[in-house]
């Protein structure tokens, strides 16, 4: 139905909650339905038949057992409920660090997700890939959760509850997901004009992919002299954009070194292709109005052989 | 259509209420705690964060006379209020008097230590967490103390317009309650700032 | 109608101007009640215009109705309306009008207090308001805040906030924080204070209890909030660092200070909607509440007990398992005072003669609506299920639920409930039951469905959505919804305003009530009372109506 529905947990933090979550609605939803009962049934059974008789019924003020019985029970499925939370918040907030796990350091810009794995030497942009978690061995992801300028929150229903990304503020949260493909989410804690467009990609792939990946991420392109290189390098783009093995060490925008392997661009905003990068560097307000990428002004010319360029980056 | 006439059998009800002036004291007192209580929070919680700039065991030096000063015009204003209860308008009136000079010397101490830092120590509100969390905690309550100051020395001109008679002390106890809490901020002020976040 | 009584149609002779300088400067409890409940009525129109147009703008993906930057407006500019424009002043209307008329008293503590403290709220309103005009003005589309209505740091640093819009936002609020802590002063003074003899605190009117507790709420959780944003202002202008994270702020000091007001925030406005509930489901049940001291007691549970669990609304932002677990508790434990007064309610009906004119309609609504309301709230005060559910569209719909179904629907049955003694008329019962129709079947297509799509992923406070989500047709749903709830506020406005000119003449007590203010003329007096009543239990006039067998008897 929806990729992103809290009920089709693929990792074991979701897998938590959501068990958690069978045990805390069916206890709501008996609640519901006796006094949901009770009340329509006084509504219809109380009805005055009495016409305008005046006549008044019998005025009961109150009752001590009543009100412990009502009293007593709540408290008991309140405690109930407390426990199976705790139990819970244990579990994801203090999991241990396996020796496998993967380390990735999440930081959140207006409105783009920067992902640096530190042991393997990659930085990337957000499409943020993590190996496929066997239960019976688990690997999972450990991120820290950083921010370069304002509250930003990572959210990926099927795989793990939300962490928020606060400045100055680092946190920690981590996912172990169980099944293959292609996971969606969105920043979930408003950061801006383009809060809504920052959207998350978590691909989950099989061991060799994974290492596949992170074999290509880890290589340096060579740098050349295409016109188009030449025009990334003397306009603005380098003041925000990384490239490694070139000039170009900007950090204020997404890593470019990859950029090809890439399937959208602008956080998800827009599919990676040669018409909407040309059209998100002409005129970034045409895709994601408000982003903190600038038009560059580039003449058609430039335009052509910069885009010629970033498609050279795989 | 007149109203109905509510009202039960006679007998001797002794209805007696707190005054509202009173229990507006209070309440007002209770919002002005909430107030500072976050300030105060505020400043402990960022002792010992600043990345940058003068420490308070660098810059801060206790000022006891000052805090004497304010402390002892609680014990001044409280015997102007009893000599006030009592009929006796002139003592009232130097007591109360006495009450705004020490007051006055309190915030006058304020600005001296305050130019001291900002001119000797290169502390300002912008300077670190330090320098923002000292000058919002002591100057809201330098503030209060104005305010506090401005009532009184209202009640002063009253006294001094020979329009103020022993009727009025349960007013001018209720006001002297708002002095008394200022005070006894500045107790827990003093203790924050001087003491605890050294 | 004696010669004293306040007529609201004054003769023809008097000019137009004397008439609005008399209501400009009133310090009479009644017509200030009545300048604050108009104020958030007319403030509920501009917030409910703010959620239609976002509604438009969310009935299909990558719709294009606003921009992002006008969209972010109106959520900022819709909560902060609601809460401190619409919700806050029809609370204090009421309050204003009814607690001395219920205490036997002829005005408030402090009337000068009580003018200050609506213009002072007024004031916050215009200003707000006015951001929409300031600084670029019409032309740059203006500079109404759009940081949210919890503003929450760094976004409303200087750096990220560029202009004035967040100032607006701080001072508007500082400016009605000062008419909320007067009115509370007021409140508490007057009923401490100015209670008729023999009406002991055990005697008072669970209206007046749920009042007295609400203004303390205010108090110990405005004050909070004028303080963050004092410290706000320091920053954004004095070169402070309270929240700037570059100079070792913190961004979650911020959240604790405002939801340490925001929290109580909550219960300020549901205690009178509850105190609305208490005094009409006995009046049309014909039965006195159930329980009147466990109702106190529980009134003041809730209020301790909402200081603290205002953590559960930063269950994501990464404090420790040990202070989660925490906040986990003391949000369960308010669910227990809360759910004894329903039960209380209930109760009452119970073996009752249920009349079902328009003001028991809507309290039975009410009833179900926040039933399911605090349910919901059960759910979220799990700390996991808030990971997933937080922020997102499932909490929206939780707050609506409270807010809307819960206390707007008290308020409603209270508008019903007490227009015979304000205006001296009767409303239009047919109109009033169209009016709950229409509202019913809209709040239910808006607000049920809405929890569908924060189940399954979509955040709050987003322009736009993507078509792959499968969100589609919900908020297709939720955005219908509104056409219906805006015709029922249609029918009611015309309903007050029909009945108010041509209505039926209304006696002392059309509903054969109970409480002290149902003595009195329809409308009062000036003076309310020509003689302080005195009183010998809870329900003066019951004993009044009912001598071979008064309530003293068996309190």
């Amino acid at each position: 139905m929806s990729p992103t529905n809290i009920f089709t947990p693929a990792s074991t933090p979701a897998e938590s909650i959501f068990g958690l979550s069978i045990f805390v609605l069916l206890t709501v939803a008996a609640i519901f339905v006796v006094v949901f009962s009770l009340l329509a049934y006084a509504a219809v059974r109380f009805r005055n038949k009495h016409g305008d008789d005046r006549s008044e019924p019998a005025q009961v003020y109150g009752s001590t057992q009543v009100e412990l019985a009502w009293t007593v029970i709540p408290v008991l499925i309140v405690v109930a409920l407390f426990l199976a939370a705790t139990r819970v918040i244990l579990a994801v907030q203090n999991a241990p660090h396996p020796p496998g796990a993967l380390e990735v350091t999440v930081t959140g810009h207006q409105y783009w997700w920067e992902y640096r794995y530190p042991g393997l030497n990659i930085v990337t942009a957000n499409e943020l890939h993590v190996p496929i978690s066997d239960p019976a061995h688990p690997t999972p992801t450990f991120l820290t959760l950083l921010s370069a300028d304002t509250d930003h929150s990572f959210w990926v229903p099927r795989l793990g509850g939300k962490t928020d990304l606060i400045p100055n503020h680092p946190n920690h949260m981590w996912i172990d997901p169980h099944e293959k493909g292609l996971f969606l989410g969105q920043c979930a804690q408003y950061c801006g004009t383009q809060h809504a467009k920052m959207l998350l990609r978590v691909y989950v792939q099989t061991r060799e992919d994974f290492d596949r990946w992170v074999h290509e991420q880890q290589q340096t392109p060579q740098a050349g002299a295409s016109v188009g290189e030449r025009v990334f390098r003397s306009t603005a783009c380098v003041n925000c954009h990384t490239v490694s093995g070139t000039p170009a060490k900007g950090k204020f925008g997404p890593d470019l070194t990859h950029l090809m392997t890439r399937d959208t661009i602008a956080a998800g905003a827009a599919p990676n292709t040669p018409e909407t990068l040309r059209l998100w560097i002409k005129n970034p307000d045409a895709i994601k109005p408000g982003s903190k990428m600038p038009a560059m002004g580039l003449s058609d010319h430039d335009l052509d052989a910069v885009t010629a360029y970033l498609e050279t980056l795989r | 259509m007149g109203a109905i006439s509510v009202s039960a059998p006679p007998g001797n009800i002794e209805w007696q209420l707190p005054s509202r002036g009173r229990v507006g004291m209070y309440c007002l007192i209770a919002a002005e705690s909430a107030i500072f209580t976050i300030f105060v929070v505020a400043y402990l919680f960022y002792i010992g964060k600043s990345l940058t700039g003068p420490k308070p065991s660098d810059v801060l030096h206790a000022p006891i006379f000052y805090t004497i000063c304010l402390l002892s015009s609680s014990l001044t204003i409280h015997v102007a209020v009893r000599r006030l209860s009592a009929g006796r308008i002139m003592a009232f009136g130097f007591w109360w008097l006495l009450t705004i000079v020490l007051g006055g010397v309190f915030l006058f101490g304020t600005a001296r230590e305050w130019a001291h830092l900002i001119h000797d120590e290169g502390l300002t509100i912008s300077t670190n967490l330090f320098g923002t969390t000292y000058y919002s905690l002591v100057g809201l309550h330098a503030f209060h103390v104005t305010m506090g100051l401005l009532a009184l020395i209202a009640v002063a001109a009253f006294c001094f317009a020979s329009q103020l008679q022993r009727e009025d002390a349960e007013r001018v106890e209720i006001l002297s309650m708002y002095w008394h809490f200022v005070d006894a901020v500045w107790v827990i002020v003093f203790t924050v700032v001087y003491l605890i976040g050294i | 109608m004696s010669a004293n009584t306040i007529a609201l149609t004054e003769s023809p002779a008097r000019p137009l101007t004397l008439r609005l300088h008399e209501w400009a400067t009133t310090v009479d409890h009644k017509r200030l009640g009545i300048l604050y409940v108009l104020y958030g009525l007319i403030f509920l129109v501009l917030g409910g215009i703010e959620a239609t147009i976002m509604r438009v703008q969310l009935i299909r993906p990558h719709n294009d109705f606003v921009s992002p930057e006008v969209f972010n407006r109106m959520f900022t500019m819709h909560g902060t309306t609601m809460i401190f424009f619409v919700a806050m002043p029809l609370v204090f209307g009421f309050a204003n009008y009814l607690v001395p008329l219920m205490i036997g008293a002829r005005d408030m503590a402090f009337p000068r207090l009580n003018a200050f403290s609506f213009w002072m709220t007024a004031l916050g309103g215009l200003l707000l308001y006015f951001s929409f005009f300031g600084g670029d003005g019409l032309y740059g589309a203006g500079s109404a805040p759009d940081v949210g209505w919890f503003a929450y740091a760094p976004l409303t640093a200087k750096t990220f906030s560029v202009g004035h819009s967040t100032d607006f936002w701080t001072l508007s609020l500082l400016s009605s924080g000062i008419g909320s802590i007067g009115t509370a002063i007021n409140i508490i003074a007057t009923i401490l204070s100015m209670r008729c003899p023999g009406m002991t605190l055990g005697k008072m009117p669970l209206l007046v209890w749920l009042n007295l507790v609400m203004a303390g709420l205010v108090i110990l959780a405005v004050s909070p909030l004028s303080a963050a944003q004092l410290m706000l202002i320091v920053d954004r202008y004095l070169g402070g660092h309270f929240f700037d994270t570059q100079a070792g702020g913190s961004a979650v000091i911020w959240m604790h200070f405002f939801w340490i007001f925001g929290h109580p925030e909550v219960y300020v406005l549901v205690l009178p909607a509850f105190a609305f509930a208490s005094e009409i489901i006995p009046v049309f049940s014909r039965k006195a509440i159930f329980g009147y001291p466990v109702m106190v007691l529980a009134t003041i549970a809730i209020g301790f007990i909402g200081m603290s669990v205002w953590a559960h609304h930063m269950f994501t932002v990464g404090m420790s398992a040990g202070a989660n677990t925490f906040f986990v508790l003391s949000t369960m434990a308010i669910a227990v005072p809360t759910g004894i007064k329903i039960f209380n309610w209930l109760a009452t009906m119970w073996g009752g003669h249920i009349r079902f004119a328009t003001p028991m309609l809507f309290c039975v609504a009410f009833l179900f609506q926040f039933l399911i309301a605090g349910l919901t709230g059960v759910t979220l005060a799990v700390a996991p299920l808030d990971w997933q559910l937080g922020n997102s569209y499932y909490v929206v719909a939780h707050f609506h639920y409270v807010i809307v179904g819960g206390i707007l629907f008290c308020i409603f049955a209270a508008f019903y409930y007490w227009f015979p003694k304000v205006s001296g008329k009767l409303y239009d019962e047919a109109l009033g039951k169209w009016h709950f129709w229409l509202f019913v079947i809209g709040f239910h297509l808006t607000f049920d469905f809405m929890h569908v799509p924060g189940i399954l992923g979509m955040p709050r406070r987003i322009y736009t959505y993507e078509p792959d989500r499968g969100w589609d047709t919900w908020n297709l749903i939720v955005t219908i919804g509104v056409v219906f709830q805006a015709a029922g506020i249609l029918v009611f406005a015309a309903n007050l305003v029909w009945s108010y000119f041509r209505g039926k003449r209304a006696g002392n007590d059309p509903w054969d009530a109970w409480t002290l203010e149902w003595s009195t003329s329809s409308p009062p007096p000036e003076y309310n009372y020509a003689e302080i009543p005195s009183v010998r239990s809870r329900r003066p006039l019951w004993d009044l109506k009912h001598p071979e067998d008064p309530d003293w008897r068996y309190e």
